[in-house]
């Protein structure tokens, strides 16, 4: 029997968090001597009220839907993927490699090459601590920890010795060359005539984001393939029983974990920044898993999570900047909501299973 | 008449939907032994930790000697003169008998003068029940029977005139069930209570005064023993007529199906584990393993399921398997027709969290039937599932329920279902029916016996020894990584075959060789 109704679990108790995460925000921002209520509209407004403010939200959300899922795939088979950060720094690197080394006539072209190339560099980071954790038992979350560092150096290094053009003080890449700038969401409405900000940095990258996670549900729920990663993720011993081979398993499912976190990069480096520079990910690694646990591990829950998130971090942005609140009371906020929809997700499940229990005696 | 010394009137206990307990009520007398019997899930151990302060009943009043007492925790139980032998041992393994004893019921902070009391004490215990132990043997090195007498002393040490064993003969030989048989007579000699729950009808018969029988949460009766059967029992038990032996034809063995020579498997921690067994199972027949738990059973079984690797040679209708494990696994075992029931349904043959459906490809979840190229064909799978559930009779017929929410003895069937309807060459059974209720226990002999009749090898290896008397044609007993003999089921006894299961070759005086 189950124990509350599976809406309840899905939709019912992220909401109760969000709600809780938000009444703190509030005494928080009333401690302050800021308004709560005008605050939480200039967030609506600022990420939701015009277009310019939607491309935002949906810019930052695309980010988060690549690394949500990132944590997803590798969440099936039991495994914490902490490293999303270091691959997607990873995934830059074949983004530009590929945007610069090749003088691309159509983006479109220059797109799927970018796919590959960041997916492919994306999985090969993710690749030497799943290795370890196969063959050597090194715990997965603290090679992947690591190795965002590694990553971090490395991209500075890249970005200082090698990469860098000449003459240019700045550790960035050369500008991308016009041919491979994607599509805005400006550009792609206007042939419908929808106006949108030009200025929004959302771009086609959003719709591959939900193709991705519309094939991560398919490799999850209906391949053969994601069957064995469930049946790992849940019982190593039923794996081995099986014939399941963990090896298998643990190399496979966190090289499309890394393949995901690097892609996420086209979005970002290529769809925005049209450059490489330091520390291009700017923490969206992280905030995907807490994007994965809100999202309960389903595409459709990461692809919502990473909205909200979005919209948090463009509002949140609007927020420092209309009502001069301090970037760090921002992150506060970002932070309480991280805190309660994934960290503190049992605290509240148990009232709220013993709430439907009662309600369901009261019934019987 | 004397007044009950331990009186349960009207207990009810629920768990969210679940009603564990309802209106139960029990009258032990005392100085006597009263058995609690009942199927796995039929509320008898939620009871017991009513009664040992682990869980606080929904309503009810428990009376020890005609007092009214609220267990509100364990030290509640021990000084109204409650005391409990677990199933799995409270013991600090490193600690001596002594030490253990000790534990918790220290007189002060300084341990010498406890530890001296204690000595005292426990000899006259000893004296008085029986109970021979060496008081300066540490847990790990002494026998799993003298760990268990460890537990009674504890119990009695701590002043407990009333004394609950929970399934206590589950771990023993037959031999250690008698020892334990005799101080349990001893101490009912000596004026204390014993509450005995067992699921095994034949422990029920041979040592208790007055016995009650719970099904689903309920008391459906408390009868003394002296006037009831085996048969009774078993029906109020299940609600219904049973079959305490499934009749079967003598086995007609045809060519030798599975040979293993010399197999040794040696542990992560580098103990040998199976020490150089060889056996030979036929095609249409059942070969029983018998043996108490934690002597190399389970490593063999894992073995030959292509669970972890050997060493020696394991031949499959004649042809060489890998043992090595680094090309053959569980898939490709199934490949070769070998078909495997694992001790453990919950932590291997099932995945808990998956539907039934999903379960029932488990395995064999690269069949071609059930996939389209890389992904799979969930409409065969379904109805592939609901007509093996409906030949098994799972209950509730569902696919879409998880294995979480079928009894044991469902989840089993599920197992059993999945590996006899692939036609296995071999098949591999381990604990077929354990924590398995009885009607469900019936149906999984069945089937086992129906599959060797067709013409299957079947090397079935359980701790109960019931279980392998009533299936095998042939019985080799296990004890410490070796085969110490064979048996034919109908030329050897009980006893026999205990002291086999203990390590000792010598055969009885009147049993045939």
């Amino acid at each position: 029997m189950d124990k509350m109704p599976k809406w309840a679990d899905v939709v019912l108790l992220p909401l109760i968090s969000l709600l809780l995460a938000g009444a703190i925000s509030a005494l928080v921002l009333l401690a302050t001597g800021v308004n709560p209520v005008a605050a939480l509209g200039v967030m609506i407004d600022g990420a939701l009220g015009s277009t310019r403010g939607w491309g935002y939200t949906l810019y930052y959300a695309t980010n988060f839907i690549f690394t949500g899922l990132a944590v997803s795939v590798a969440f099936h088979a039991r495994l914490f993927n902490i490293g999303g950060e270091g691959q997607a720094l990873l995934g830059a690197v074949g983004v530009t490699l590929a945007c610069l080394m090749i003088p691309w006539p159509h983006w479109t072209i220059a797109l799927l090459a970018a796919v590959v190339a960041s997916a492919l560099f994306g999985a090969a980071w993710a690749l030497i601590p799943a290795w370890l954790q196969a063959k050597r038992g090194s715990h997965i979350v603290i090679t992947t920890i690591m190795f965002n560092f590694i990553a971090g150096a490395l991209l500075n290094y890249l970005l200082v010795e090698v990469m860098k053009p000449a003459g240019i003080m700045e550790p960035a890449s050369a500008n991308f060359p016009p041919a491979v700038h994607l599509p805005n969401f400006a550009d792609m409405l206007a042939p419908f005539g929808i106006p949108f900000s030009p200025e929004a940095p959302a771009n086609v990258a959003f719709l591959l984001a939900l193709l991705a996670a519309f094939l991560v549900w398919v490799l999850i729920w209906r391949t053969r393939l994601g069957y064995e990663i469930r049946a790992f993720g849940f019982s190593e011993t039923g794996a081995r029983y099986a014939g399941i081979s963990g090896t298998r398993i643990i190399l496979i499912s966190m090289l499309i974990s890394g393949a995901l976190a690097g892609m996420m990069s086209v979005n970002n480096v290529m769809g925005e920044a049209e450059r490489l520079v330091l520390n291009s990910a700017e923490g969206a690694g992280f905030i995907g898993i807490a994007v994965a646990l809100m999202g309960r591990n389903h595409p459709v829950g990461v692809v919502l999570a990473a909205v909200l998130f979005g919209f948090l971090y463009q509002g949140g942005a609007q927020l420092s900047f209309q009502l001069q609140i301090p970037t760090e009371m921002v992150t506060i906020i970002q932070a309480l909501v991280i805190l309660f929809t994934g960290a503190l997700d049992q605290m509240i499940r148990a009232p709220l299973e013993r709430a439907f229990l009662s309600l369901r005696k009261a019934r019987a | 008449m004397t007044d009950p010394v331990l009186e349960l009137i009207g207990i009810s206990k629920s768990f969210g939907p679940v009603q564990a307990n309802k209106d139960i009520s029990l009258r032990v007398m005392p100085g006597t032994i009263h058995g609690i019997i009942g199927e796995n899930g039929a509320g008898k151990s939620t009871l017991m930790s009513i009664l040992y302060g682990f869980y606080r009943a929904d309503s009810g009043t428990i009376r020890v000697r005609g007092q009214e007492v609220q267990i509100a925790d364990s030290q509640a139980a021990i000084a109204a003169g409650i005391g409990m032998v677990f199933q799995h041992f409270k013991l600090v393994e490193n600690f001596t008998v002594l030490e253990n004893i000790v534990l918790g019921a220290e007189d002060s902070a300084w341990l010498r003068p406890s530890l001296a009391r204690a000595r005292k004490e426990l000899r006259s215990l000893s004296d008085d029940y029986g109970l021979s132990v060496d008081p300066d043997a540490v847990i790990e090195e002494i026998g799993v029977g003298m760990q268990q007498r460890v537990e009674i002393l504890k119990a009695l040490y701590r002043r407990a005139d009333i004394l609950i064993l929970d399934e206590p003969t589950g771990v023993l030989t037959p031999a250690e069930a008698d020892q334990l048989f005799r101080i349990l007579g001893r101490l009912r000699a000596e004026g204390k209570t014993v509450i005995l729950i067992t699921h095994k009808l034949r422990e029920i018969m041979e040592i208790t005064d007055s016995v009650s029988v719970m099904r689903r949460g309920e008391m459906v009766a408390s009868v003394t023993t002296r006037d009831t059967s085996p048969e009774q029992l078993a029906e109020l038990m299940v609600g219904r007529k049973v079959l305490l032996q499934v009749g079967k034809s003598p086995a007609r063995p045809g060519a030798a199906v599975l040979q293993v020579d010399d197999l040794r498997v040696t542990d992560a921690k580098g103990v040998q584990r199976v020490k150089g067994v060889s056996l030979t199972v036929h095609a249409g027949e059942i070969l029983g393993i018998a043996g108490v738990a934690g002597n190399g059973q389970s490593e063999l079984l894992e073995v030959l399921g292509g669970m972890r690797p050997a060493t020696g040679r394991v031949r499959m209708d004649g042809q060489d398997i890998d043992l090595t494990g680094h090309h053959s696994d569980g898939r490709t075992r199934r490949a070769r027709g070998i078909g495997h029931v694992p001790e453990d349904r919950q932590r291997e043959g099932l995945i808990m969290e998956f539907f039934a459906w999903e379960n029932v490809a488990f395995g064999y979840h690269d069949a071609p039937a059930y996939n389209h190229g890389p992904l799979m064909d969930q409409n065969a799978l379904r109805n592939d599932t609901a007509a093996k559930m409906a030949r098994f009779d799972v209950r509730p017929n569902n696919c879409w329920l998880t294995a979480r929410n079928f009894s044991g003895g469902n989840q089993q069937k599920i197992v059993v279902a999945r590996e006899i309807e692939r036609n296995p060459r071999l098949l591999l059974v381990g604990q077929p029916t354990r924590g398995v209720d009885i009607g469900a226990i019936e149906f999984i002999h069945k089937q086992l016996i129906a599959l060797r009749d067709a013409g299957a090898a079947i090397l079935l290896v359980s701790v109960e020894l019931d279980e392998i008397m009533a299936l095998s044609d042939r019985i080799a007993v296990m004890f410490d990584g070796q085969i110490m003999g064979e048996r034919q089921p109908d030329a050897t006894t009980v006893q026999e075959l205990g002291l086999l299961m203990a390590g000792m070759t010598g055969t009885v005086p009147g049993a045939a060789a």
